[in-house]
């Protein structure tokens, strides 16, 4: 059984009675309860109910039914994922004895592909970071190196892969939250086209960005989670209703033929040397392998930073909104309703989500909104009219995921905008409604992983995939050319 | 962008008031002088010309959706109420909204 490492080997293990998903799901608790205590990548380690469910699936393997692609394989979720009757707190206050009366659709998804969620993941609040250092519950650290942050929001789900707790995690994604921790851990981390994958049950931060995908060891176990949670959900008024594409059939195709741009905005001015060395040399490798590369011009995503931090927020101030303290969360107590309002929203959110919601509020408040939000959305259409273009002349597109390697705690948490500035290569595709893939590609000069981004148009994700497996394939062993 | 006046603390204190958070004077200064630093990084979209663009709400193009029109299973009553804060009577229990005695 030790050599079962990825969710492809344990789920055909399972399936073929080589293993039980019993013993899978106990190997991962010990694994959590042996290093967590260090890493904190859980907010909440579901043991009971991990092990109930792995037993279910060892049940159906004995009773010769199908238990699924994913069977008995142990996940972790966000803890911004709906789970039934399970806390769900998006690492704040406000949400911290919830009780989501029902599961993610993903969520649903997953259990019945025989996957066994062990735990919920810390995150920055309500997703608003990256660094995990927002969350209300305490930092998440990069199991790469504990003195560094493991990257957000999505930190825990990240560090769970990273630390080998298991195989595969779900994010979610909405200016970089998947992609860069990804990179910063060293593993894959997918942020899927807008609507492939349904919202319903994410907690909501800016719906017009957020999107749900998978943390994996291996290009191809994302393939597998990615095909389980895609598909239309009638739950989900933005979910589109294209058939999910068969990415693992085609993940050995390789990219003979394939045409390659470098983002040229996206390789300059605050991007480390180190980091842009090893995109150059990926983008080697696939020219390598066949792929015809070239520089490729998007200019339009020099101001996707700007735009994103009007248009989230903005959108942020109004989901947000809903903690009123009457129907769900926190409710400090006062005289009458609207005092209620206020006590209970300022014990309850951090400062990082007040910041959000003050500068949506301002983006859209009379006076304002054409200045700011209207302008933003302008920059927006220009975003998607030059991805539009430099997709006509490549089918990909290559870039840092995240200017630096994993930086040390404290680091970037006296400037906001120092901190917002680590989403500059992965916010433009957010904006956009695109798909990218963060693929860990060797160390930098400190050591720690290097992600690369490979951006696809909307619904690339077949092609995607194949870039992805050749970086994988060839990515340079780590240590060996610091 | 047709330059907006810098962003005050009063504005500060204003929007914290719309969004129901209440900031103690530290905070509205400190909030303040964040809050301009990453409005003044965003004055660089003044440089683009944008006269002729309509505006981006959502990235991907999907007319209105609308569901049959049949019965479905819906979320059961006293879980929901369960996670109330306060709940009495098959219903949310809310402090006086207009400060009066109930």
């Amino acid at each position: 059984m030790s050599e079962l490492s990825t969710a492809v080997e344990m789920a055909a293990a399972v399936r073929s009675r080589e293993v039980s998903a019993r013993e899978l799901v106990d190997r991962s608790l010990d694994a959590i309860e042996a290093r967590d205590g260090e890493i904190h990548a859980f907010n909440l380690v579901t043991a009971d109910a991990a092990r109930a469910a792995a037993d279910a699936v060892d049940a159906k393997v004995a009773a010769g039914e199908d238990p699924g692609p994913l069977a008995g394989v142990p996940i972790a979720l966000k803890d911004n994922l709906c789970t039934r009757g399970v806390p769900t707190t998006c690492s704040s206050r406000i949400l911290e004895d919830w009780h989501p009366p029902y599961d993610a659709t993903v969520v649903a998804a997953l259990s019945g592909a025989g996957a066994v969620s062990v735990g919920k993941t810390n995150l920055d609040e309500f997703a608003m970071g990256s660094s995990t250092e927002n969350s209300a519950f305490g930092p998440t650290r990069n199991p790469r190196d504990p003195a560094r942050v493991p990257g957000g929001s999505s930190g825990g789900s990240a560090a769970a892969v990273a630390a080998g707790y298991v195989p595969l995690s779900l994010g979610s994604d909405t200016g970089g939250s998947i992609r860069q921790p990804a990179a910063l851990c060293g593993v894959v981390g997918v942020k899927p086209t807008y609507g492939l994958v349904s919202r319903y049950g994410l907690v909501a931060f800016a719906s017009s960005l957020d999107q749900i995908g998978p943390f994996a060891s291996t290009v191809a176990d994302a393939a597998l989670m990615l095909e389980v949670i895609a598909g239309h959900d009638p739950l989900d008024s933005t979910s589109i209703p294209e058939q999910v594409p068969d990415i693992s059939a085609h993940l050995g195709d390789g990219v003979a033929g394939l045409r390659v741009g470098l983002v040229r905005e996206l390789l300059g001015e605050g991007i480390a040397d180190d980091v842009r060395r090893r995109v150059e040399q990926a983008a080697e490798a696939l020219a390598a392998a066949g792929a015809k590369v070239d520089e490729a011009s998007v200019p339009a995503a020099a101001y996707g930073l700007d735009a994103y931090y009007l248009i989230a927020p903005a959108e942020a101030s109004s989901n947000l909104a809903r903690y009123d303290a009457v129907r769900f969360g926190l409710r400090v107590d006062a005289p009458t309703t609207p005092e209620m309002y206020d006590v209970t929203r300022t014990a309850g959110f951090g400062d990082e989500v007040k910041r959000r919601i003050m500068l949506g509020t301002y983006a859209l408040s009379a006076g304002y909104y054409d200045a700011y939000y209207g302008t933003a959305q302008k920059v927006r259409t220009l975003i998607r009219r030059d991805f539009d273009r430099a997709y006509d002349g490549f089918d990909l597109l290559l870039s840092p995921t995240s200017p630096t390697t994993a930086f040390a705690f404290g680091d970037k948490t006296d400037d906001p905008l120092t901190m917002y500035l680590n989403d500059v290569c992965t916010i433009p595709t957010n904006l956009a409604g695109d798909a990218a893939m963060s693929v860990p590609y060797g160390t930098g000069d400190d050591g720690l992983p290097v992600g690369v981004q490979v951006l696809a148009p909307a619904l690339g994700e077949v092609t995607m995939f194949r870039a992805a497996a050749v970086l994988e394939a060839s990515a340079p062993t780590e240590g060996t050319e610091r | 962008m047709p330059d907006p006046h810098r962003i005050t603390r009063d504005d500060v204190a204003h929007v914290a008031r719309l969004a129901r958070l209440s900031l103690t004077d530290e905070e509205l200064d400190r909030f303040t002088g964040q809050l301009a630093h990453i409005l003044d990084h965003a004055t660089g979209l003044a440089a683009l010309d944008l006269g002729a663009v309509e505006p981006t709400t959502h990235p991907y193009p999907l007319s209105n959706v609308l569901r049959d029109d049949v019965v479905g299973s819906t979320l059961d009553r006293d879980e929901v109420l369960g996670q109330a804060p306060a709940a009495q009577d098959g219903m949310f229990r809310v402090p006086p909204v207009l400060g009066e005695a109930p």
